[in-house]
């Protein structure tokens, strides 16, 4: 079920605080975070984050495109290399 | 003969049912339709005049999209989550289920026929 729109979309605080630092500062650099439930505002694009996916960090880069999806969606959790032949 | 939206309409179906070979057009959107040109969903399609066409061709090319028009966007749609990468895009360009369907079994609307493996070991019990 889609989120309520009264709530607004959700970013987890640590993270909005880290990328309007970042804006404020008219800074690039890459924001490294464990927050892939956070929505992808269009504050964020243009900079890089490196989501964790469970093992280490996932270079991403946010277009405009990506705006209103999740951060985890760009960080695959699993790998699979195809079955043994 | 009706011809709606580039498609032709069954001639001896009630006018609801008929609309619905339209693609982007199902039951409801089709009741929608009728009840807005004010013509009776039960008037089968042979007997529509010129006039309850043209409403309904009207109504149609005003606030719907149908047909190749719709077809594009959805297409469009699916490109854009396979060009930004993320994990919709990339479960389209595998052909696998999209909506965390499971893929240990069935899921065949999306992986196709199965293709048999040889010497894979049916599971014990």
């Amino acid at each position: 079920m889609a989120r309520s729109v009264k709530k607004g979309p959700f970013v987890d605080y640590k993270l909005m605080r880290k990328v309007t630092v970042l804006n404020e500062g008219n800074k690039k650099s890459v924001v490294k975070t464990w927050s892939r439930r956070s929505m992808i505002l269009p504050d964020f694009v243009g900079h890089t984050f490196a989501v964790h996916n469970g093992n280490k960090f996932i270079p991403v880069y946010v277009t405009e495109n990506m705006v209103g999806h999740k951060l985890g969606e760009f960080a695959p959790t699993r790998t699979f290399k195809g079955h043994s032949k | 003969m009706a011809r709606i939206a580039g498609i032709d309409l069954p001639k001896n179906k009630r006018g609801v049912i008929g609309l619905t070979y339209i693609y982007g057009v199902g039951p409801s959107t089709a009741a929608r339709i009728l009840d807005h040109s004010g013509i009776s969903r039960d008037k089968k399609v042979n007997d529509w005049d010129d006039d309850d066409l043209s409403k309904i061709r009207g109504f149609i090319t005003n606030n719907l999209k149908t047909e190749g028009e719709l077809r594009s966007e959805t297409q469009l749609n699916i490109k854009r989550l396979m060009d930004i990468g993320c994990y919709r895009g990339l479960r389209h360009r595998k052909g696998l289920p999209v909506r965390g369907q499971r893929t240990s079994t069935n899921a065949r609307t999306r992986k196709g026929k199965r293709k048999t493996v040889a010497g894979k070991k049916k599971a014990t019990k």
